[in-house]
């Protein structure tokens, strides 16, 4: 395996200001006019590798930036503050003429093949724009042709390349988004939630396209999801979030087996298995909170049972364990939590 | 006597001149403190049998023969007028999305309060202390703050929370809950689904439960019922549905979950889609999916078929079970034989 790793995020912060208006932005406060922002803070300090070839999942609860982590990454959002770098190079502050060598080598899959999809143009429009965009030698014949074997590549029979996406199904939708993205040949796919909009039934094959193509391409994937079967199943290493931080990140194998972070752990309780013999699952006080106040110490300090006067005033380090993964957690730091 | 009894219900919508099925020969019963559950992929019908139980159905949709009874009323062929008596009252639903289904512009308890006093006739403080009551017993804190909040204000859990309560306000004998969890978290939803279980118990309560998780159906539900292209197909003991699946259907869905196969390895997925409304299949409309399909399952419909433990419309299971039964039946013959010899 390559040793560089193919994507790099450090201290990567993002924040959204809340009161969008200029105007609404001044208050009087001690008798003075004040400026005054208040922002949502996305993302606190993200730190992660990505790895040539492998899978990392992201897990977590709606609001804790899974998404946000992705569009900032794919450059739809810019960053507040932190880097990401591509192999190489640094890629965050790029203004757009730049970047666009590197749009090529990353693509990404949304949640919602029905939004997703332009419902004014054909499949066919759909793959010409990025193919025609992006190698500007092609002739008309060679974009048909690649988009034939494109469409064939992910099941989709070439001859439906003049229809629109309203007469595809869900599963159908997502594999010609799947398509759009590999049309480009990246090395690189975002896969922002792919699957929450399908049946059981129709996720498997999407599922097992996403692997084929990844088995012929060598692809990287960055697959967010909160469906925990679907991570156990096809995830290389897990990365799961928290209100804007990485509590947990392990391979698929350790995290399943031995989940150290109390968040981990009251998460995996919380997956409805098949089996009889399910334990209870562990039940976490109250709900994600706001992350309006920038968090001081731990963030989940307010769900965790184990939460001591350090984590309400210090920050955890993410701390590399025996078994390779690495937690953000005092107590477990401290041996009062194993 | 069952509390709530489906016979042969079909259910048609009729859209340009021409009539398509939606629901087709659907039957079940339901007893009182009963669980089940309806699973199947979108499509399938679920929601609409879920509707058409408490005569819901918008236009063009309607009930085009069968009878859905309520201990001895008929409800499909109750007016408006009556069928308000029953919603909520008797019959309560749970919708898949909470935001949907509270109204934005009303607070928590306006919407609470006007739902106990359209049905039963007392006065606004009474109402507001059962409204309070129940807010607290689906747990959620400081009920009386949260009563003049609006539903914008409360998250998407503690929204799914106050349904229930409403849900409750009236002591309904049936609530159905129509996909409940889908729009949470793993988290949320284990709670949700741990309330559920808890509400109905103590007030026990029926649940219909309409879902596409089977690992959610496995924790609420006694008895499943698994539907495909507007029909039932098997009917089952929720462990022994995913013990000893029968349908070559019910069999697919379980093991294209990602925990049934090794982790790297390709899903065991259904080949195709559901069939739309418009051109379903001939004979079993499974048959175009279906790995065991034989001519005639092309040409004809499987009947329901009961081998002890769960109900299966499949011409594979039948003939299983015929060659099961000759079996026995050729040994029958030889004992009466032997017996009858014996006598003589």
């Amino acid at each position: 395996m390559n040793t560089t790793p193919l994507i790099q995020i450090s201290h990567l912060e993002k924040s959204f200001i809340t009161k969008s208006s200029w105007i609404g932005q001044w208050r009087l406060r001690r008798g003075k006019i004040r400026r005054s922002k208040e922002s949502v803070h996305a993302l606190n300090g993200v730190n992660l590798t990505i790895n040539q070839g492998e899978t990392l999942c992201i897990v977590g609860e709606t609001g804790c930036g899974k998404s946000t982590l992705a569009r900032v990454l794919m450059g739809l959002t810019p960053a507040t503050s932190g880097e990401i770098h591509y192999q190489d190079q640094r890629i965050d502050h790029l203004n757009d003429h730049k970047r666009m060598m590197f749009r090529r080598r990353m693509q990404m899959v949304f949640q919602n093949p029905y939004a997703s999809l332009n419902p004014r143009m054909t499949v066919y429009q759909t793959l010409s724009e990025p193919i025609a965009f992006h190698n500007q030698q092609l002739n008309r014949a060679e974009i048909n042709l690649q988009i034939e074997d494109l469409l064939e590549s992910v099941g989709i029979s070439p001859s439906s390349a003049d229809r629109y996406p309203h007469e595809f199904s869900g599963g159908q939708r997502q594999r010609i988004s799947l398509a759009r993205a590999l049309s480009v040949e990246p090395d690189f796919i975002v896969a922002d939630e792919p699957l929450s909009a399908l049946d059981v039934s129709v996720q498997a094959q999407v599922l097992n396209l996403m692997m084929d193509k990844q088995e012929e391409r060598n692809l990287t994937y960055l697959f967010i999801t909160h469906d925990l079967a679907v991570v156990e199943h096809f995830a290389t290493r897990v990365a799961v979030m928290y209100l804007g931080r990485v509590c947990e990140l392990a391979s698929t194998k350790a995290l399943f087996s031995s989940p150290k972070h109390p968040y981990t752990q009251a998460l995996l309780s919380a997956i409805p298995r098949l089996d009889s013999n399910m334990t209870q699952p562990i039940r976490l006080i109250g709900e994600v909170p706001t992350q309006i106040e920038k968090p001081i110490g731990c963030v989940f300090q307010a769900r965790c049972p184990y939460a001591n006067q350090r984590c309400y005033e210090t920050s955890p380090k993410m701390l590399r364990q025996t078994d390779g993964s690495s937690v953000a957690c005092h107590a477990i730091e401290e041996g009062r939590l194993s | 006597m069952n509390l709530l009894t489906v016979n042969n219900l079909n259910v048609s919508f009729h859209i340009k001149g021409i009539e398509l099925a939606a629901l087709i020969d659907v039957s079940f019963t339901l007893n009182r403190g009963e669980r089940i559950a309806i699973v199947g992929e979108s499509g399938a019908g679920k929601s609409i049998l879920g509707l058409s139980i408490v005569n819901l159905l918008d236009k063009p949709g309607y009930i085009k023969s069968g009878s859905v009874k309520l201990e001895n009323k008929e409800l499909s062929k109750m007016n408006t007028r009556q069928l308000q008596e029953i919603r909520g009252k008797r019959i309560a639903m749970i919708f898949q999305d909470p935001m949907m289904t509270l109204n934005p512009v009303l607070t928590i308890g306006a919407q609470l309060v006007e739902a106990i006093r359209s049905h039963t006739r007392i006065s606004f403080k009474d109402a507001r202390n059962i409204a309070i009551e129940k807010l607290h017993s689906v747990q959620i804190a400081s009920p009386e703050r949260r009563f003049d909040q609006y539903p914008h204000e409360l998250s998407g859990g503690m929204r799914q929370r106050v349904i229930i309560a409403s849900v409750l306000l009236l002591n309904p004998d049936i609530i159905i809950a129509d996909e409940p969890t889908t729009a949470l978290d793993v988290t949320i939803q284990a709670e949700i689904i741990q309330l559920l279980l808890d509400v109905c118990h103590d007030n026990s309560m029926a649940l219909i439960l309409i879902s596409h998780d089977l690992g959610v159906v496995s924790r609420v539900a006694e008895r499943t019922l698994v539907m495909y292209a507007g029909r039932i197909v098997e009917e089952a003991p929720t462990l022994e549905l995913i013990n000893d699946p029968q349908h070559p259907y019910t069999q697919g869905l379980l093991n294209a979950l990602p925990q049934m196969s090794l982790p790297g390895q390709r899903l065991n997925q259904i080949q195709g889609n559901m069939p739309a409304l418009n051109d379903r299949p001939s004979g079993c409309a499974f048959h175009p999916r279906c790995p065991y399909a034989t001519q005639k399952c092309r040409s004809e419909q499987p009947n329901f078929i009961y081998n002890g433990i769960s109900s299966v419309s499949c011409f594979l299971v039948e003939d299983m079970l015929e060659e099961e039964n000759s079996e026995e039946d050729s040994l029958d013959i030889e004992y009466a034989t032997f017996h009858d010899e014996g006598q003589l």
